[in-house]
């Protein structure tokens, strides 16, 4: 039949749950003083301090070999610390990036020179990573890409404009995607990676406020920036097939489905105990879809352990995932009678209004929704 | 997946696969019973998976039980499977079951039944409503409480008054109205972990299963019906309205499997109550989502009784409200997740 089933999910053993509960002790003091609209943050909420303490307890570059600073644990055990994480509410986004997508491209594509400078800085976190990849007129459609780098001697010249870059005046390196040869009838050739040092001469980054009047979006113009031959990833004009990769690294996580888990949280507290049994009802079934998500979610772990490509299933997880954050929010607000603050000291007012200025880009961020659906189709064999 | 699930599911594949054709689908909904396909499923030690060997039964492992009933609803094997499986399990190696079709009782929410000592043995006395197949059944195996302690007892519909009923796909669901003496041997002690709350659990990992079968073919049949159908000079498939219904159709699908794999595992696990809760919400919302886009996508040809559909979808539609639906399990999963407060409610779901 062709179907996209999901495997069992690697069993839990006594290391993943001693390591749970070593996560959940250092979380209990680590986010002692954060207040749930903090957390709501989720991993958009940057702390280089935090990341820095995650770091030392090895909770960083999990999977990657020793030689490269890594700890060499399993995919599940990656995923202990990262649901734990996200459950709470820990400021997980100044290293998020790197640690999900970045060094694993490096170290799939990376020369060894750059393993063993990028890597190990990673995993110490000590270098932020952000993601060159969207620009003016190459959102959902990568291949219409127009930053080219140019051969020059030595190395590349770069010129254009990302934008929506998450974290660029905060990141020490982005991985670009651009235009390194002439579009050829292959709609996907002709485009490469590189490791770019923020900053480096040409770079200019101006911020773009989100609706909620915060930053985290930047214009990123490149003006004859040169890159050495050296701050190229993997083979010139091997970018498409690189970043598909990346990207199902980025769309598997349980960064898909548990960034809204702070409201449920407030919401259960908000509603007590006692609350009447529509309500129950309504949360009951929120948290059997995170329950089988999860369970979809440790299934792609455990791909990623035995080497599978997860690209249409970290589809369908994503998709179904933020479907459900978004809907999380409609549920609540229908069943708490409150109305939603920013600035209220009311924990779920805050919240709420914190989830409901964010959701939109739940399905956007990463792959939209509609290209996601395509990608499942795709999976199918439909296209 | 170990040698035996293979094996078992390779085994299923082939049964249900070659026996379950339109003609016996067709005969069933008009009210046969398929003796055949039940002797073939009995013959492959399917009957009796949850039996002991002792008992005659072949002991399977519930989740490869699970497995064999997944594939017979891939097919909409028109047979009482889970019911027979399920009153393996009530009876196991406490009372001896009949050859041929079980079923149990109660199979849904209602007063419960009396069952009380009576000089010549037992008295059993209530009424059990949307009793699955009793019309066909060699037995029903009865839980019910005597004197505070759980009791099985093994009861022919034959001395009960039955009204007969049918879900939406035509399966037999009858009010049975139980008046009866019972030897002293029809009645025994329940194994320490059958209760109420177990059985109707075990019932719903059974459908959620089911639902997902069902659903892998529904998506199967609307696949190739996408493929093939040609409107505007092309197949519909080609769309991308029809691929973004059909994407979600398979989404849909691929979590009620792995919900119904959620409550297999749970099943085996001492009947862990709350993923079963989780997959059986969860399948049915995918019954319903996933029904839909199946028959959107069929236009009027899969509204028809001659089109394979409808035996599918009658089912998830049917399937979705037995032994508990969406709101009645979310109900459960929400209490527990109220009761047990914010602070409990991330670690309770990862030791669920």
């Amino acid at each position: 039949m062709t179907q996209l089933t999901f495997a069992p999910p690697p069993p839990n053993t006594e290391a993943t749950e001693t390591l749970r509960a070593e996560v959940r002790a250092f979380l209990d003091v680590e986010l002692a003083h954060m207040t749930p609209r903090q957390r709501a943050q989720s991993w958009s909420g940057r702390d280089p301090a935090f990341s820095k303490k995650m770091a030392e307890r090895g909770w960083l570059g999990m999977t990657w070999p020793k030689k490269y600073g890594g700890h060499e644990r399993s995919a599940l055990e990656r995923y202990v610390v990262l649901e734990e994480m996200l459950a709470a509410g820990a400021p997980v986004g100044a290293h998020w990036i790197a640690d999900r997508q970045s060094a694993p491209s490096i170290l799939r594509f990376g020369t060894e020179e750059q393993k063993q400078f990028f890597v190990p800085k990673i995993a110490r976190g000590d270098l932020f990573f952000c993601i060159g990849m969207s620009e003016p007129d190459s959102g959902s459609d990568l291949a219409a890409t127009r930053t080219r780098a140019t051969a020059v001697e030595g190395g590349f010249k770069v010129n254009g404009t990302k934008v929506w870059t998450s974290g660029a005046h905060v990141a020490h390196y982005m991985i670009l995607f651009c235009r390194t040869d002439a579009k050829s009838d292959d709609r996907h050739g002709g485009v490469s990676q590189f490791i770019v040092d923020m900053k480096t001469p040409g770079i200019k980054i101006s911020p773009i406020y989100d609706l909620s009047h915060e930053h985290h979006f930047n214009e990123v113009v490149f003006e004859d920036m040169f890159l050495p031959t050296s701050a190229l990833l993997g083979n010139q004009g091997d970018g498409w097939k690189q970043v598909t990769g990346e990207l199902a690294y980025e769309r598997s996580g349980p960064d898909r489905f548990l960034s809204t888990f702070t409201l449920l949280i407030e919401g259960f507290a908000m509603l007590g105990e006692n609350v009447d049994d529509r309500a129950k009802i309504a949360l009951g079934r929120i948290v059997a879809h995170l329950m089988t998500l999860r369970r979809m979610s440790r299934s792609i772990a455990g791909m990623l352990q035995r080497g599978e490509d997860p690209a249409v299933h970290a589809a369908i997880v994503k998709e179904l995932g933020t479907s459900l954050e978004q809907e999380m929010v409609e549920v609540l607000r229908l069943i708490v009678d409150a109305e939603p603050d920013g600035g209220a000291d009311n924990p779920y007012v805050a919240v709420l209004a914190h989830t409901i200025m964010h959701a939109p880009s739940f399905s956007l961020r990463g792959g939209t929704r509609e290209i996601l659906r395509g990608m499942i189709a795709r999976g199918l064999g439909l296209r | 997946m170990s040698e035996t699930t293979d094996l078992i599911r390779d085994m299923a594949e082939k049964l249900f696969g070659d026996a379950c054709e339109k003609s016996v689908l067709a005969a069933a909904e008009n009210g046969q019973f398929q003796t055949g396909l039940w002797q073939e499923i009995t013959d492959a030690g399917l009957a009796g998976a949850l039996l002991p060997e002792s008992a005659g039964g072949s002991d399977l492992a519930i989740e490869d039980a699970l497995a064999a009933l997944r594939i017979s609803a891939s097919r909409a094997a028109p047979v009482p499977l889970a019911e027979t499986m399920l009153a393996g399990w009530l009876a196991s190696s406490s009372l001896a079951v009949p050859e041929g079709p079980l079923t149990i009782a109660p199979a849904s929410n209602g007063a419960p039944l009396t069952l009380k000592k009576s000089t010549s043995g037992w008295r059993l006395d209530g009424v059990a409503k949307r009793v699955p197949f009793a019309r066909n059944a060699a037995a029903i195996l009865v839980l019910a409480e005597a004197d505070g302690a759980n009791m099985v007892a093994r009861v022919d519909p034959k001395i009960c008054a039955l009204t007969h009923g049918r879900n939406l796909a035509m399966e037999p669901r009858d009010d049975v109205t139980f008046a009866c003496d019972l030897g002293a041997g029809d009645v025994a002690p329940a194994s320490n972990h059958v209760n109420a709350e177990t059985l109707r659990a075990f019932g719903a990992a059974m459908r959620a299963n089911q639902i997902a079968g069902a659903l892998s073919r529904a998506l199967e049949i609307t696949l190739q019906y996408a493929n093939e159908r040609v409107q505007f000079g092309k197949p519909i498939a080609k769309f991308q309205a029809i691929q973004h219904n059909l994407a979600m159709l398979a989404a849909h699908s691929a979590a009620a499997n792995a919900a119904a794999d959620m409550a297999a595992e749970a099943a085996a696990n001492d009947m862990n109550l709350l993923p079963i809760a989780a997959a059986k919400a969860r399948c049915g919302e995918a019954a319903s989502v996933g029904a839909g886009i199946a028959h959107q996508t069929h236009g009027a040809i899969g509204f028809t009784r001659e089109h394979m559909l409808h035996y599918f979808t009658k089912r998830l539609w049917s399937w979705r409200d037995e032994f508990g639906k969406e709101s009645d399990w979310s109900l459960i999963i929400g209490r527990a997740a109220a009761k047990a407060g914010p602070k409990k409610l991330w670690s309770d779901i990862v030791t669920a």
